[in-house]
C-alpha cells in the first residue's frame, strides 16, 4: 500500500528552522539522509521530493480563454507543503512508524500521513 | 542496467556502435526517424541475445541487418496500409546486401547525427534526450532514469523530437562548412548541458544512475575525433575533464557540497587535469579564442593551484574579462565579480554585482544572492550576509545547494 | 525543470465533492484522465496521484520512546492536499499554462470548477557547476 508522508510548515516555522545552529541543521540533514538510505535498503522507498519555499509558489487559475492567471501571495499563517515521502508498506502502522521517525528527526513536527487513492 | 559484470563490455560496445548503425540505416532508407526506432530495436535485441549467445563476429553487421529487417517490415506494413509509388516498393524489395551498406558508410555519419539531434528547432531537453539515444546509443530507460522521468515520458519526448526534425525537412547529409560553423555552438551547448546534468545525487534511485558526466565526456571525445581541427570542441572536452577532475572532492559523505576553496585537492584526478591542460594548450595554439576554451583556461588555473591560497586570481580575472567580451552573459558577469573580489577586494566585487540587479535574467536567481552573501561576509556585514544566504536558500531548486546555503547562514548566525 | 501542481481542498470541499451528481463526477474524472494523457503525449508527465479522503488523514509525531503517536484532528480551515501532478517542463511559464488547463476541470452543476492550482518548483539533487 502506498502512503504519502507530508511535511508542512508556516513561514514563521521555516524562518525558525533557518535560525537553528549550524550543527543542528547539519545533524538534521544527516538524519533525513540516513532515513532515505534506510528506506531504500528496506525497499519501502518510492519517492521523496522537497519543494522550494512559498516565495517561488504561484497559484494559477485558468481564464475562460485558458490564459493562466497567477498570484503569488500567501498569507503569513498559511501552511504550505515543504516536501513529502512516498513509501510502499504492508500496512498503515508501518507508515506511521516511518512518519514518527521523520517527525522525531524534525523537532517532532507533525507529519501528515495519507493513503493514495487507488485508481 | 549492467547487473552482471560481463554485460558491461557489451553495453559499451553497443553504445559505440549505435550511431554507426543508425547512420548506415538512415543513409540507406533516407528516413532518420524510422531508422532511429529500428536501430533502438536492434540494440535492445542485441542486449537480450548477446549475453546468452555471445557477441557475433561482426557485431556492427549484425545490428545493421536486424535494423534493416525492422525497417523493411515497417515500410512493408506502410505499403500495405497505404498505396505507395512502385519505385519505392521496388527499392525496398531490392534490399541491398550488408556488404553494400557497410561500404556506403561514412565516418562522418555520426557527425551528421549530432547536428541533426541538436537541431535549433528542438528544445534543450529534447535535443539532450535525442542526442543521448541516437548518438550516445543509450536506451530510453537509461535516459529516463538519468533524468528521473518515467520511461514512457522519455520515449514520447524523443518521438516528438524526431517528428520536429522530420517536419523541418533536414536532410541526412553533412552540413556545409558554413552551416557547421553556424550550428556547432548548439551542438557544443547540448554536450555541455549533458555534462552539467551529471552532477546530481542519486537519493532513492532504484537503478544505478547513468553517469551523464562520463557520457558527455565520451561524446565530446568522439566529436573531437570527427572535428580534429576545431578548437572549441577541444576546449569543451578540456573543460569537462578539468571540471570532472574535482568530482571526488566536491561532495562529502552526506552528499553535502564542498566549495572549491575547501576541497581536499589530494582527491583531484591528476590524470584528467594533465589531459585537460594538454588539450587546452593545443586548442589555444590554434589562435582563436572561444567560450569553452576560456572557461577551460579558468578551470585550468584553479586545477593548477596546489592549495586554494595559491590560486592565480589575477590570471582568472583577466580570463573573465576576456570572456565578458567574447561571450557576455549574466553568469559570466557574476563569476567575473567573484574574481574581481579576490583581486581587488570584496567591496569591488559587490560594486560589480549591482549591475546585475537590474538584469531580469539574473536579478532573482539564487546565485546572485549567494555570491552577494559571500562577499558581504568578507567585508564583515554579517547581518546582510545571513539575509542573502537565506534568500538564496529559498530560491535555489537544488537540494545540495540549499543545504549548503542554509548551513552558511547558520554558521554566521551562530558566531 | 520539475514542477508540482497541487489541488487542495478543505474538509467541506471534499464533502461537497462527494455530493456531486454522477454526471458531474464522471465529467470530472474524464477530464482528469484526458489531462493526464495530454501530459503524457507531450512528454512532460512525471507522476500524478490522488490522495485519500481527509477523514483518513493522520498526523504523526514521535512519542517519548520513539513510538508514533497518531491524531486525526485537524482545524476546519485546513487545506488538505487532494492530489497533484509532477511535470518536467522547460520554463515556469509552461508550468503555469499547464496548471491553468488543470484548473479548467469541470465542477459541480457543469460549471468550471476554476480551482486554484498551486504551482511549486520541485527541488532536485542537481548541484550547480556554477560555470
Amino acid at each position: 500500500m502506498k502512503y504519502i508522508l507530508l511535511m508542512s510548515g508556516t513561514k514563521a516555522g521555516v524562518e525558525g528552522y533557518h535560525a537553528w545552529p549550524k550543527q543542528d541543521i547539519e545533524a538534521h540533514m544527516a538524519v533525513l539522509h540516513r532515513i532515505n538510505k534506510d528506506l531504500t535498503e528496506s525497499g519501502e522507498f518510492v519517492a521523496t521530493q522537497g519543494l522550494t519555499g512559498p516565495g517561488e509558489a504561484k497559484v494559477v487559475r485558468g481564464e475562460k480563454n485558458g490564459v493562466p492567471v497567477t498570484d503569488g501571495i500567501f498569507p503569513e499563517s498559511k501552511e504550505f507543503l515543504l516536501g513529502y515521502w512516498i513509501v510502499e508498506v504492508p500496512n498503515a502502522e508501518r507508515a506511521y512508524a516511518i512518519a514518527g521517525r521523520i517527525s522525531a528527526a524534525s523537532l517532532n513536527m507533525p507529519i501528515e500521513v495519507r493513503q493514495f487513492a487507488i485508481h | 542496467m549492467a547487473d552482471h559484470p560481463y554485460d558491461a563490455p557489451i553495453e559499451h560496445l553497443l553504445r559505440e556502435l549505435a550511431p554507426q548503425v543508425l547512420g548506415a540505416v538512415a543513409r540507406r532508407f533516407r528516413d532518420f526517424s524510422s531508422a532511429e526506432d529500428a536501430a533502438q530495436e536492434a540494440m535492445i535485441a542485441a542486449f537480450t541475445q548477446w549475453p546468452q549467445e555471445g557477441v557475433p563476429e561482426n557485431p556492427r553487421g549484425w545490428l545493421i541487418q536486424v535494423a534493416c529487417r525492422r525497417m523493411t517490415d515497417h515500410v512493408r506494413s506502410e505499403i500495405a496500409r497505404r498505396e505507395r509509388e512502385t519505385a519505392v516498393a521496388a527499392e525496398t524489395e531490392n534490399l541491398a546486401s550488408l556488404h553494400e551498406i557497410e561500404a556506403d558508410m561514412d565516418p562522418d555519419d555520426t557527425l551528421v547525427l549530432l547536428f541533426m539531434c541538436c537541431h535549433p528547432a528542438l528544445t534543450p531537453s529534447s535535443a539532450i534526450a535525442l542526442t543521448l539515444r541516437a548518438v550516445g546509443g543509450l536506451t530510453t530507460a537509461e535516459i529516463a532514469n538519468a533524468f528521473l522521468v518515467p520511461e514512457a515520458t522519455m520515449a514520447q519526448r524523443i518521438s516528438r523530437a524526431k517528428q520536429t526534425i522530420k517536419a523541418s525537412g533536414a536532410p541526412f547529409r553533412l552540413p556545409s562548412p558554413h552551416e557547421r560553423t553556424e550550428h556547432l555552438p548548439a551542438v557544443l551547448h547540448v554536450l555541455y548541458l549533458i555534462f552539467s546534468e551529471g552532477y546530481a545525487s542519486s537519493i532513492g534511485s532504484h537503478l544505478q544512475r547513468l553517469d551523464l558526466a562520463r557520457e558527455a565526456i565520451r561524446l565530446a571525445r568522439n566529436t573531437k575525433t570527427l572535428l580534429p581541427d576545431n578548437a572549441e570542441i577541444a576546449g569543451l572536452l578540456a573543460l569537462m575533464l578539468l571540471t570532472d577532475a574535482r568530482r571526488a572532492a566536491r561532495t562529502g559523505p552526506d552528499e553535502e557540497l564542498i566549495p572549491l576553496d575547501k576541497q581536499d585537492r589530494c582527491l583531484w584526478d591528476r590524470g584528467e587535469i594533465s589531459e585537460g591542460i594538454e588539450l587546452l594548450t593545443a586548442a589555444l595554439a590554434k589562435g582563436s579564442v572561444g567560450l569553452y576554451q576560456l572557461q577551460a583556461a579558468i578551470a585550468a588555473v584553479h586545477d593548477e593551484a596546489e592549495r586554494a591560497e595559491d590560486t592565480d586570481w589575477p590570471q582568472i580575472l583577466a580570463l573573465y574579462e576576456l570572456l565578458k567580451r567574447v561571450s557576455p552573459s549574466p553568469m559570466v558577469t557574476l563569476n567575473h565579480a567573484i574574481a574581481a573580489a579576490m583581486v581587488q577586494g570584496p567591496a569591488q566585487g559587490l560594486q560589480l554585482l549591482k549591475a546585475l540587479d537590474t538584469d531580469p535574467r539574473i536579478a532573482s536567481h539564487y546565485r546572485l544572492d549567494a555570491v552577494r552573501a559571500h562577499l558581504l561576509e568578507k567585508i564583515g556585514d554579517y547581518e546582510a550576509a545571513i539575509e542573502h544566504y537565506r534568500v538564496a536558500a529559498a530560491r535555489t531548486t537544488s537540494i545540495p545547494e540549499r543545504n549548503y546555503l542554509m548551513t552558511q547562514a547558520a554558521r554566521l548566525a551562530g558566531d | 525543470m520539475k514542477y508540482i501542481l497541487m489541488m487542495t481542498g478543505k474538509k467541506s470541499d471534499f464533502e461537497g465533492y462527494a455530493r456531486w451528481s454522477k454526471e458531474d463526477l464522471q465529467a470530472n474524472v474524464a477530464f482528469m484522465r484526458a489531462f493526464s494523457k495530454e501530459l503524457k503525449d507531450s512528454g512532460v508527465f512525471v507522476s500524478t496521484e490522488g490522495l485519500g479522503w481527509p477523514s483518513e488523514a493522520k498526523l504523526v509525531r514521535a512519542g517519548k520512546n520513539g513510538e508514533p503517536i497518531t491524531d486525526g484532528v485537524f482545524p476546519e480551515s485546513k487545506e488538505f492536499l487532494a492530489g497533484y501532478w509532477i511535470i518536467d517542463v522547460e520554463s515556469p511559464e509552461q508550468a503555469y499554462k499547464i496548471a491553468a488547463r488543470a484548473s479548467q476541470a469541470p465542477g459541480a452543476g457543469g460549471n468550471l470548477a476554476n480551482m486554484p492550482i498551486e504551482v511549486r518548483p520541485v527541488l532536485s539533487g542537481h548541484a550547480d557547476l556554477g560555470l
